[in-house]
């Protein structure tokens, strides 16, 4: 599990493959080449390579374009800004319209931590799952990274996908696993209690687990990698089986994984829920993993939580 | 067809469209026919296009951008076969596809607009992809007056002229008013041919409610090779009816049965003169 890398090299990594044989995949960037690590893309493809500058309204209109006329354009740029300020050209342009546009959010969540609220993304969830048609997905680590380009060249629709900035730590020994738009992995089975995150805190869940499992209680653990379409079927499946359920997100505890979930057991089978996430209130500045413990999205917190939730 | 053909069609539109909305009692009827004589320009002289095969890849695309002016559109739509004339009957009526603004269900529309300042971007978009697939087709992009004051027309202008898209033509219904009074009252636009200009565009300043202009300009663009062009079309908001001409409630009137009738009157006398003159020639 030592073996670090970042998810934004998984996807330039695995674009440079695929473009290859696919001359109608294209990478857009808004001066963001750098930060998405595309650069050894637009140096390999400079005619699949589209720069707007700074501008996010427009690359995602111009994706919508070049979507049109048969590109499978891929859009680079600060989750932040691309989740936010383009998201009535991700509504019109791209959902409304029905076009082939792929929504890269790069430096999620808390990833920019010392820059702010103005940087850092953790209402993206909220505003992307809300618009009808857009698959919202978060690939946990570079198998699932993987996994998850090679499907969105192949998937017709619109896609935000939200990664983060730094090396993730791997969830998964391979990616030789089923990986399905939709189609939530059950990571580790369980009994007792379930805890559902996406993303990086998948790892952290993980974690979690381990303690749990040495306290004595079952945990399952969901990795929900796709906000939606949810896979209803996973978290209805888990309120029954385990009557207890913990969320565990980098995103506003308002709209984001937890929310989505709650929508869910709430109107299919109730049982306690626990939403971990950021609070509604400008996140505090700070490496990521200092900002998680200052939110209680910890291993250590989980557990204790779980065994709140366990009367024990 | 021959401009006198073109004329006499841009009048039928114009009853056509101010029908279709007083049977509706829905529409924008100002900036419909304001840019009729641009799109009946476009849609029966200028654009490559086959009803018959509404996604015929090399076929030229039209961007309505200003998106609300959809009446013009749906009607010639319609009598160009893109889709049934009776479906007019059904505009702005529960369930309809064809709602108040371009809705790619229909056939001949290429994008869901309406949100002002989206329609450029796309454009620019489309023009790079047949640039960079070596097909040739232009865009043509018509944008109202209103809209400028949107940031994201800017960045698609910048981009447009950035990638050298001289297949891209950019065209301002420049009618003068929006919902709210005078463009210039509401947010001053002048000069606006400098500001393209400035931004990299071919500039050109046509009579937008004259043919004869309209064809020669459409027909010639893009007119400078690395450049885009854009053609701010001097129109009359309301075109075409006498006692509406430039009134600002009419951006979204419905005519009464009387104001009608006095419409379709005074249309079909300037129809008539167009198909006697026509058959003279």
């Amino acid at each position: 599990m030592g073996n670090k890398i970042a998810n934004r090299q998984v996807i330039c990594d695995t674009l440079l493959e695929l473009a290859q044989s696919d001359r109608d995949i294209m990478v857009l960037a808004s001066d963001s080449r750098g930060s998405a690590a595309m650069g050894p893309f637009a140096q390999d493809y400079p005619e699949q390579f589209v720069e707007v500058g700074i501008a996010e309204q427009n690359i995602v209109g111009i994706s919508a374009g070049l979507a049109h006329s048969g590109k499978k354009p891929f859009v680079t740029s600060p989750a932040c800004f691309l989740s936010m300020r383009s998201i009535e050209q991700i509504k019109v342009d791209v959902a409304y319209s029905a076009t082939n546009v792929k929504l890269i959010g790069i430096s999620g969540g808390i990833s920019y931590g010392a820059l702010g609220m103005s940087h850092h993304s953790v209402q993206d969830l909220a505003v992307t799952r809300a618009i009808p048609g857009l698959a919202v997905i978060l690939p946990a680590d570079r198998h699932e990274t993987k996994r998850m380009t090679e499907a969105l060249v192949n998937y017709e629709g619109g896609v935000y996908v939200r990664i983060g900035r730094n090396p993730v730590e791997d969830v998964y020994e391979s990616a030789d696993y089923d990986f399905v738009i939709g189609k939530a992995v059950t990571m580790r089975d369980g009994s007792d209690i379930t805890l559902i995150a996406a993303g990086e805190t998948v790892r952290i869940a993980l974690d979690a687990e381990v303690k749990l499992k040495e306290a004595g209680v079952s945990c399952r653990v969901i990795n929900m990698h796709t906000i939606k379409p949810l896979d209803e079927e996973a978290i209805i499946k888990a309120a029954r089986e385990t009557g207890r359920i913990i969320t565990v997100e980098e995103h506003s505890v308002h709209g984001g994984l937890g929310a989505a979930v709650a929508e869910v057991v709430v109107q299919h089978h109730p049982v306690p829920l626990r939403l971990l996430g950021i609070p509604d209130e400008p996140a505090i500045a700070g490496k990521t993993k200092e900002v998680f413990e200052h939110y209680g999205i910890s291993a250590e917190n989980i557990k204790n939580l779980a065994l709140d939730m366990l009367g024990q | 067809m021959e401009i006198i053909e073109l004329k006499a069609k841009a009048a039928q539109i114009r009853m056509d469209l101010l029908q279709m909305i007083h049977g509706a009692k829905a529409g924008h009827t100002g900036g419909s026919l304001s840019n009729a004589d641009i799109l009946t320009a476009l849609y029966y002289r200028v654009m490559n296009l086959d009803p018959a095969r509404p996604k015929w890849e090399d076929r030229d695309r039209f961007i309505a951008s200003k998106g609300h002016a959809v009446e013009s559109l749906w009607c010639i739509l319609a009598d160009r076969g893109f889709f049934p004339k009776e479906e007019l009957e059904t505009f702005s009526q529960f369930g309809t596809r064809l709602i108040g603004h371009p809705n790619n269900k229909v056939p001949g529309i290429e994008m869901n607009t309406g949100a002002l300042g989206h329609g450029l971007a796309i454009s620019v978009g489309m023009a790079l992809a047949s640039k960079r697939d070596g097909r040739g087709y232009r865009v043509f992009c018509l944008m109202g007056d209103g809209e400028q004051a949107e940031g994201s027309v800017w960045e698609a202008a910048m981009a447009g002229a950035h990638y050298k898209l001289d297949n891209l033509v950019g065209i301002i219904d420049r009618n003068g008013l929006q919902i709210s009074g005078s463009t210039e009252e509401v947010m001053g636009l002048d000069p606006l041919d400098e500001k393209w200009a400035a931004f990299g565009w071919h500039v050109i300043s046509i009579d937008g409610n004259d043919m004869e202009q309209l064809v020669d300009t459409l027909e010639a663009a893009p007119t400078v090779p690395g450049k885009p062009t854009l053609i701010i079309a001097n129109t009359v908001k309301a075109k075409g009816i006498s006692f509406a001409e430039n009134v600002p409630h009419w951006h979204h009137h419905v005519p009464s049965d009387e104001e009608l009738a006095q419409a379709l009157a005074e249309l079909s006398a300037v129809l008539a003169g167009y198909q006697q003159e026509g058959q003279v020639r």
